[in-house]
């Protein structure tokens, strides 16, 4: 059975213009002056280009079999919507071939061709055409559309007088009723709010239980583990991995740039702290295993104090405080109280998996002296993140809350009490 | 076309999959391969595309204007106008009896119809840049769908035309009247031709936009069949074919003699246009995404 995509050696070059900010299209003289420039050039003989190239896309290759949703992964820039649109016919290789089987129907944008003059009636149909269904579908498939819009009261309106919710809603409505064979769905749900995201990953999950071929590119880690069989990571162009999702995805977080999350201070005169107590190592690590391995929900992970106490023996608890990036304290764990010498000293925090919801943390330590007498303060001496791991129920949008516990459920219907 | 095979499932044994049919289109996307032949069997899938594309600009283009769809109409009879009072008198009455309005008139209705095309297809690719950065569909289409747009007010001011002929009268319907949409169809090749071009190379050079009213009206000048209806020839100025379409189109509409010798270097001027608008065209479009 031959793939559904079959890209092969697919390469995409843009010539960059060198110097100054000036617009991809040029005026005539300025092309008359540049050919002049480029023959004079040619009759002296030196061949200086005044262009550089940028390659977004070296030598990609991989296939999509018949019924098989596949995830591209990579940074911004990776070359992820560009190879999207080169398979989507929207523009040419410079070198490569991609083979497809089947009708392609792709998604790079909500709302193509939405008319804000146009009722929400004849955006339908004119997006449907855009779109590549036929008049007779669009018809068909209209009271459909329609209902899942929810827009039924608008639909005679011009669309630059509806909410942008009613806009998103409608546009995704119609682009849900698309059924090709092949599907490219580029980052589309980036614009929209978290309930309208789920909204477009739950119904991807739907076209992808009836067995479609799915080319998704997201930054939605979590919609990508679980919806994607396979998954290919970008990097600059080039494939820099591609297999069973979660070993891609979890190379790709590993390969992440490190927030600070361990950090060392060689000499107390620069380490942080004051005269009685200074830092000299912060790191969040996982519990078990490779100390390297991103952290996840369901890791438990340990951070570690390394201080020097500069007082005379002394009785001293580390206290921690956690904050996320909106600045909520998630919560302040006080250490029991120890009495130390002075010199160097560790103290270890294990924090439970099934804790922390995902997201960016910020570590706040505080050093208390007999228990109440705050002698250190410091904000901000480490930073980490904790990332998901696979999704069990449908909703891909952000799980809301300080904390992500895992707490126990059972639910059971109530019989009926008899007479 | 049935794409997915169930599993064959009896008594909980699966019998595995039937073979999947090999009949999906495929299709092959490689680098540019130069000069391409037109597609027209594509053109032909996506003509519903081409219809919305032009209908939306129709729509568009009179929604909240005051006068609506009057301005299709306005153009060619204002300018009817001005030429009879300016011209009319200059030009030495002739051998028809056809009052000079509508002599004009017959002239400026195809020749708006064409300025009308050139001004939206020249554009056109720019404007649908959303369009173009998204969603895959014959480039072509969108010129195309302009010159069509401007069909539909040329539609609208022929109205004008059959009022006018009413209203002058000397018009005697005759045999030639059966060729005006030959000559209708001929200035529209010439738009699409020019018009494409255009377009293409706005899209690269934006001069392009700037150039355009000044060339339109240069053209109109350059097209004497429009304002000296009554003159047999337009001199050197034949070398632009509008003016043999425009006097053909005229005697068709009139019932006059057909000019035939006029006829036959605009019949091949609009063929050549045609091929160099379009090949141009087709050899840009691939990178109009990129470009845009």
């Amino acid at each position: 059975m031959p793939p559904a995509i079959r890209v092969q050696a697919l390469s995409k070059r843009f010539r960059v213009r060198s110097a100054g900010p000036r617009p991809r299209y040029r005026t005539l003289r300025e092309e008359v002056s540049r050919l002049v420039g480029r023959t004079m050039r040619r009759l002296r003989g030196t061949t200086a280009g005044d262009e550089t190239d940028f390659w977004a896309l070296r030598d990609v290759s991989f296939d999509v079999p018949h019924g098989e949703v596949m995830g591209v992964i990579g940074r911004n820039g990776a070359g992820k919507s560009t190879l999207l649109k080169v398979v989507s016919r929207i523009t040419r290789p410079t070198a490569g071939t991609v083979r497809i089987r089947g009708r392609v129907g792709s998604l790079l944008e909500v709302g193509t061709g939405f008319h804000p003059e146009l009722t929400g009636r004849e955006n339908i149909y004119l997006n449907g055409a855009i779109l590549g269904m036929s008049h007779r579908e669009i018809v068909r498939k209209f009271d459909a559309i329609v209902d899942f819009a929810g827009t039924e009261t608008f639909l005679d309106s011009p669309v630059k007088h509806y909410s942008s919710g009613m806009y998103m809603r409608l546009a995704f409505a119609v682009a849900a009723q698309l059924e090709p064979e092949v599907l490219l769905i580029d980052e589309v749900l980036a614009v929209g709010d978290g309930e309208f995201q789920a909204k477009c990953l739950g119904k991807m999950g739907e076209l992808a239980t009836q067995g479609r071929t799915i080319l998704f590119v997201s930054h939605n880690l979590a919609a990508v583990r679980s919806l994607c069989k396979t998954t290919v990571w970008l990097d600059q162009g080039r494939i820099a991995s591609h297999g069973p999702t979660a070993e891609v995805v979890n190379r790709y977080i590993d390969s992440g740039e490190r927030l600070a999350s361990q950090r060392t201070w060689d000499s107390p005169e620069t380490a942080p702290g004051n005269d009685s107590v200074r830092l000299r190592r912060v790191a969040v690590v996982p519990a078990e295993g490779d100390q390297r391995a991103a952290l996840t929900i369901v890791t438990p992970l340990v951070i570690v104090f390394e201080c020097w106490n500069l007082l005379p023996e002394a009785e001293l608890s580390l206290n921690l405080v956690l904050y996320n990036l909106e600045g909520v304290c998630i919560f302040n764990s006080i250490a029991p109280a120890a009495m130390l010498p002075r010199g160097l000293f560790r103290s270890t925090c294990r924090v439970p998996a099934d804790l922390l919801n995902d997201g960016v943390y910020r570590v706040r330590l505080l050093v208390v002296e007999d228990e109440a007498v705050p002698i250190v303060d410091l904000e901000n001496v480490a930073m980490f993140e904790v990332h998901e791991t696979e999704r069990p129920i449908r909703w891909f949008g952000k799980l809301i809350g300080a904390v992500r516990p895992r707490l126990e459920w059972i639910t059971r219907p109530i019989p009926e009490q008899a007479e | 076309m049935s794409l997915r095979a169930e599993k064959l499932n009896v008594a909980g044994v699966s019998l595995g999959e039937p073979p999947i049919d090999d009949d999906l289109p495929l299709t092959v996307v490689g680098p540019r391969a130069g000069w391409r032949p037109l597609d027209l069997a594509e053109l032909w899938r996506y003509r519903e595309l081409l219809f919305f594309l032009a209908w939306r600009d129709v729509k568009v283009r009179y929604k909240q204007t005051l006068l609506g769809a009057a301005w299709a109409v306005l153009q060619p009879t204002l300018m009817m106008i001005v030429f009879t009072l300016v011209l009319g008198r200059l030009e030495r009455t002739g051998t028809s009896d056809i009052a000079y309005p509508v002599l004009v008139y017959a002239g400026l209705l195809p020749w708006t119809f064409f300025a009308n095309a050139l001004a939206n297809a020249g554009q056109s690719v720019v404007q649908a840049e959303r369009l173009i950065t998204k969603v895959y569909f014959p480039r072509l289409a969108v010129p195309l769908a302009a010159v069509v747009a401007a069909v539909v007010d040329f539609a609208l001011a022929a109205l004008v035309m059959a009022v006018l002929v009413a209203y002058y009268g000397g018009v005697t319907p005759s045999w030639t009247m059966v060729l005006l949409p030959a000559f209708a169809l001929l200035i529209l090749l010439a738009a699409v031709g020019v018009g494409t071009l255009l377009a293409a190379l706005n899209v690269a050079y934006r001069d392009v936009r700037h150039a355009l009213p000044f060339l339109i009206q240069l053209w109109l000048f350059a097209t004497p069949s429009v304002y000296l209806p009554q003159a047999d020839t337009a001199g050197w100025l034949e070398i632009n074919p509008l003016n043999g379409l425009i006097s053909g189109f005229r005697a068709a509409a009139l019932g006059q003699p057909i000019p035939w010798p006029r006829l036959a270097y605009p019949a091949l001027a609009v063929a050549v246009l045609l091929a160099v608008g379009i090949t141009y065209f087709r050899r840009v479009e691939d990178s109009f995404a990129d470009v845009i």
